[in-house]
Parts: C-alpha cells; structure tokens; sequence
C-alpha cells in the first residue's frame, strides 16, 4: 500500500527558504528598481517597460553582448579540445597521477583579481616578463594597452591558463572511470586508437563534458573580476564585457533603472542559453 | 583455427621473481584442441585469469611460449592473434547501434560491406537478437548487451579461439541457464575452440567437454565433468566440485589397510605405492549411507535442500556429509557411516594413490 500525501513538501522547505533568501528577494529588489526611475531619497517613479526598451534598441548593449558571445565562444572553443588533449594525456595509474592532478589544480585556486593582477604585471610591455619578452626579445609589436587586439589576446589566454584545469579535472574523471575491459575489447576488435577516443572516450565522457562546457559556458558569460582588472574593459571599449559595461552603468553613471533591466536581460540570456544546451545534450539520454 | 599449446609457461607480476611464491601461473602446459569447448575452474586468484590474458595477448608471460598451431605467437599483441575475447561485463559501443556494434570487429580489418552484413545477419539470428539490429545498443538489457559482446567475438568466422572470461556473472539467474545453453549451442554451430573462465562449476560442467581446473596458479586436473567429479585427481578437486564437496578425511595406512579414526575402511583398490607424507581419505557425500553397521557416528547438522537430505555426522572431531534419500534422522541420532567402497580413494599429500580394483575379465 502506497500512502498518498503532502508531507514531502516540508522536506523542501529549508532549501526554498534559502533560495528565497539569497536568490529570489535581492532579484526582485532588482525587477523593482527596473520598472521605476529614482533621484535619490528613496522617491521612486513609475516607468514601466521604458528601460528595457532603451537596453534593447541600445547599440552600446548589441556591443558588449557581441563581444561577450565572442569572448565565451572563443575560450570554449580552445579550453574544451585543449582539456581533452590534456586529459587523455595524464597518465591513468601510478606516481604522477597525484603530482599531474595538484599541478592542474593549481590556477583554480588563485583568487580572481589576483589572477587578474598577475597576468595584468605579466603582460605590462615594458617590465612584464611576457610583455618584455615579445617586444624586446621576439621583436613582436605587442601592447595590450595600446592594441585591442593585444587585449583580446591576453584576456583570452589568461581564461584559458586559469580555467583549462577544470575541463582536464572533469574530463580526466570521466577518462578513470572507464573500465579496462572496454580498451581490451577494442584491442581486440582491432580498433585504431582515432575508433577508441571515438567510440569508448568520447561517449563515456559525455555527461562530464556537458557539465564541463555548461560551467565554463556560464562562467565566462558572467566573468568580470578578471578582465576588469586586466584591462578595465580597454583599450576604448575594446574588451568591455556585459558585466563590465553593467557595472559602469550602475555604479559609474548610477542609472539604476536601466542597468537592472540590463541585468534582467543578462540573467535570461545566460539561462535560456545553458537550458537550451542542456536540453539538447541530455536529450538522448532519457529515451 | 588453430590447436593452441603453451608451453613451459610462467607468469610473475614481479619484475623479478624470487621463489614460486612469487609466480601468478606457475608452469603449466597445455593442449587445447581445435574445435574444443573448454572451460577454465578455479577459485578466485587462482591464475587462471592471467592465463586467458596471456593467451589472448593482453599480458606478456615471463617465461614459456604460446603456439597457434606450431607458431610462436608469445610476443604478438592481440589484433594479430586472431582471438576474441568476452568480458565479465558487457562491453558494447554506447552511440553504435546493435548492428554496427557486431560489424565493428569486421569493419576494422576491411572485411566488404556485402560479407559484413552477411555475417552480422547470421548471428543476430544466433543469438536472437535480429529485432533489435538498429536500436541503440546503450538501451539495452544487461543480457542483451552480453549476447552482443559475445556476438562481437563470434562474428569473425577466422578467429582462433573465443574465450568468455565469467562472462555471466551480471545476467540475472534466470537468465543464466538460457545464456549457457545458448553458448553451448553456438559452439555446436560455430566450431570455434572456446575457452570458458569461470569459478562457478555449474557453468564449467555444463558448458566444458574438457574441465581444466586450477589452484594457487597451477593446473590441478584436466578431465572431462565425468571424470572430475568420479575421480577427482587431487583433494581440492573433490572439494571444490560438488555439493557439498567431497569428504576429506585424515586417515592411516597400516599395512596397505587404511584406517579412520581407528576405524578400517576398505578403500576401491590397491594403494599406488608406499604412501608419503599427510595421508588422506576421500568420499563423496553422495557415497556415503546410513547403514546398520559401520563407522560410528553422531548426527549434528540435517538440512533439506529440497531433491535430497546432507546429513552432517561427527565421527570424532571430523565432520562427514552425507547424503541421504530417504527419511532423514534427526540432530544427535547415534548413526553407523557406510562408505561405498569403489568411491573410496586414498590421497597422499592431496594428490591420489589409490588405484581402482582390476576388473574381473568377463568371462
């Protein structure tokens, strides 16, 4: 006999408790100060879907959400492979297994505007040791102050220095836990070593990839510490990000109306993209 | 097809072995016929996994050599010896489908696409699983995937021998016997030499017609299930076939006459020789009866395993089972053993030194 009731709920309510505490109520402080206009002494004025209109017809918006799809695609595009190659490379047993995993842990805890700081001293032209060395010694004209170019290519590397590691860790997981009988068997069938990645690994790293690539995906759509500390957004508006050109508009211009429709905007896109991808990579799995 | 032959073989997982203690697979050697069905029994650690491994390649022996017929192959890696292998768990390719799951192995050595799909279509018949050709193979049932690893190893029409290490230990029971006779038909159909590893006796006897049987990395006893379980050649053959296995039980020898417990017992025939070290009686249980006289005995265990009785009496401080068709005695009955005395055997130091009585010309 299967007795049918409502206790379940109650078990759910610490956790919606919390969420209502640390998610839900700052949002809809959020929702508030998007529909309204305020001049300071708390007297609010009604404005109803202005600002979100005004984000969206803005060209400045269209930018800097151009250049963050650009900035994520670009450090999926190179971490994801680049993880892989790295995992598949990691020896599976023995003693370096302990030292490969501490090594690629590494970047991971170093807190983020020291990441930025680092990379920001690294690549400075003149007394940098990556930016003295390119200039002075490989004769590369190379300022990321000066150059967007220079800029993006720092930003992107130092994402992929500091955040590579989590793809390796995760794809590395993925790689241990395939049992030795399925590289036997394709031994036996006479598989290449192209059929084995392609048909054992790649499959059995699946579910790992997906988190992998959802993670980064939502990281770097959201990243701010580090670019902003690297190069502030420049040269011009070169490498200003969603959530940089967010926060000059909140905290630097203090139009508060519009940068929470913006944040609005900005917290949709990054959900409606990972559900999409969610949806189509586990979309297999439940039939 | 080819009849495999090891020889002198050795293996250590050492890199350099100090004594035998060190050796996985101490010297054996070995005939498998072309066309044989065999199976490989032993409990666990045994060797005898590292003995299929060194057959099929995935293992390198220390020393000795393996042939395929008359061959050297010790040294070849696995996609060259032509075998096929079996896993304990099922080993199938998540995003292929069943179909090109059992083309896999063929699609690999360039067989034609015509030839393929002759022969995937002949063993999806085999094994009965045609309906579920393009399904996706991750979908399927534990016993499913099993039948198509196996079919994997049975698609090659060339291979040398096909070799199933516990290849049912995932299959639910009831799905064990079907998966068995299945086997064993396919060997009928097939012909392939097969090599069968299991610790399960059910499984080696039913399947095997040549049981080789292993212990602490050496082979016991070769023989055919008759034979292993009439006369078994060493004390831990009779232990670990059967159930219950056979009794083993210190004795003396005394002037050719052996005794139990102080007790004669007349043994199948004469003792091979004179008898060194630790001396030992051997029975099956199913040999041994409640009889009016006899070898003393108090009962101390009954358990009713539904087609029979094991009576288990206390002769002394040793337990003997029986096995009883008839009414059962109860705990604590006074008994009187009697051992049928042509499958009575003596083992000197575990191995057997009795001899079975000449038979009477028949004249």
């Amino acid at each position: 006999m299967k007795t049918e009731n409502q206790k379940a709920w109650f078990f759910v309510l610490p956790v919606l408790i919390l969420v209502a505490f640390n998610a839900i109520i700052p949002m809809m402080t959020v929702v508030n100060y998007s529909v309204q206009e305020t001049f300071g002494d708390n007297l609010f004025f009604w404005e109803g879907l202005t600002w979100f209109e005004q984000i969206l017809r803005s060209d400045r918006f269209h930018a800097a959400l151009g250049r963050q799809f650009f900035f994520t695609f670009m450090i999926l595009i190179i971490e994801i492979p680049l993880g892989i190659a790295i995992a598949l490379s990691m020896p599976r047993k023995g003693f370096w297994v302990p030292v490969c995993l501490v090594l690629m842990a590494l970047p991971m805890l170093i807190p983020w505007n020291v990441v930025g700081a680092m990379w920001n001293i690294f690549a400075l032209p003149d007394i940098g040791l990556l930016g003295y060395f390119l200039n002075h010694v490989l004769g590369i004209n190379y300022d990321m102050t000066q150059d967007p170019v220079a800029a993006w290519v720092t930003i992107i590397t130092m994402d992929v220095w500091h955040w590579t590691s989590l793809v390796v860790l995760l794809a590395y997981a993925g790689l241990v836990s395939i049992p030795d009988a399925y590289y036997q068997a394709a031994k036996i069938d006479g598989a290449s070593n192209w059929s084995v990645f392609r048909f054992i690994q790649l499959p059995k790293m699946k579910s790992v990839l997906t988190i992998a690539i959802l993670l980064r995906f939502m990281d770097s759509f959201n990243i701010y510490t580090e670019p902003f500390v690297l190069t502030g957004g420049g040269p011009g508006n070169s490498t200003t990000l969603l959530s940089i050109d967010l926060v000059k508009i909140a905290l630097g211009q203090f139009d508060l109306g519009p940068a929470a429709a913006m944040s609005l905007i900005y917290f949709a896109i990054t959900l409606f993209v990972s559900w999409l991808f969610y949806t189509i990579m586990t979309k297999d799995d439940l039939n | 097809m080819a009849k495999i032959t090891l020889k002198n073989l050795r293996h250590s997982y050492f890199p350099e072995p100090k004594g035998p203690q060190d050796y996985a697979l101490k010297e054996v050697d070995l005939d498998w016929q072309d066309g044989g069905a065999y199976a490989l029994l032993g409990p666990s650690g045994c060797g005898k996994s590292t003995l299929l491994n060194i057959i099929s390649g995935l293992l390198v022996p220390s020393e000795g050599q393996i042939l395929f017929d008359g061959q050297d192959v010790t040294k070849l890696p696995p996609d060259q010896r032509n075998i096929a292998q079996v896993f304990q768990f099922p080993v199938i390719y998540d995003t292929m489908t069943v179909r090109e799951n059992l083309a896999f192995p063929l699609k690999n050595r360039g067989v034609d696409p015509a030839t393929i799909e002759k022969r995937v279509a002949e063993i999806a018949e085999m094994l009965e699983v045609t309906d579920m050709l393009d399904r996706k193979a991750a979908g399927l049932s534990p016993d499913n995937k099993q039948k198509i690893s196996m079919g994997r190893g049975l698609v090659r029409d060339d291979v040398n021998v096909v070799m199933f290490d516990e290849p049912l230990t995932v299959i639910d029971p009831h799905l064990k016997w079907k998966l068995r006779t299945k086997l064993k038909e396919l060997h009928q159909r097939v012909s392939h030499t097969m090599i069968y590893v299991t610790h399960d006796q059910t499984e080696a006897l039913t399947f095997a017609d040549q049981v080789v049987v292993m212990q602490l990395g050496e082979v016991v006893q070769i023989g055919t299930p008759e034979e292993l379980f009439e006369r078994p050649a060493h004390t831990f053959v009779g232990h670990f076939i059967g159930s219950p296995g056979m009794n083993v039980l210190p004795a003396e020898v005394k002037d050719g006459q052996a005794y139990f417990e102080g007790q004669p017992v007349t043994l199948e025939g004469p003792i091979a020789s004179d008898v060194p070290g630790t001396v030992e009686i051997g029975i099956r249980p199913e040999f041994v009866s409640l009889a009016e006289t006899g070898i003393p005995a108090t009962v101390s265990r009954v358990a009713d395993v539904g087609r029979h009785t094991v009576v288990e009496a206390m002769v002394g401080a040793h337990k003997v089972a029986a096995i009883q068709n008839g009414p059962a005695p109860q705990k604590g009955d006074k008994v009187h053993l009697h051992f049928t005395p042509e499958q009575t055997r003596l083992y000197a130091d575990g191995w057997i030194a009795s001899e079975p009585a000449q038979k009477e010309s028949a004249a």
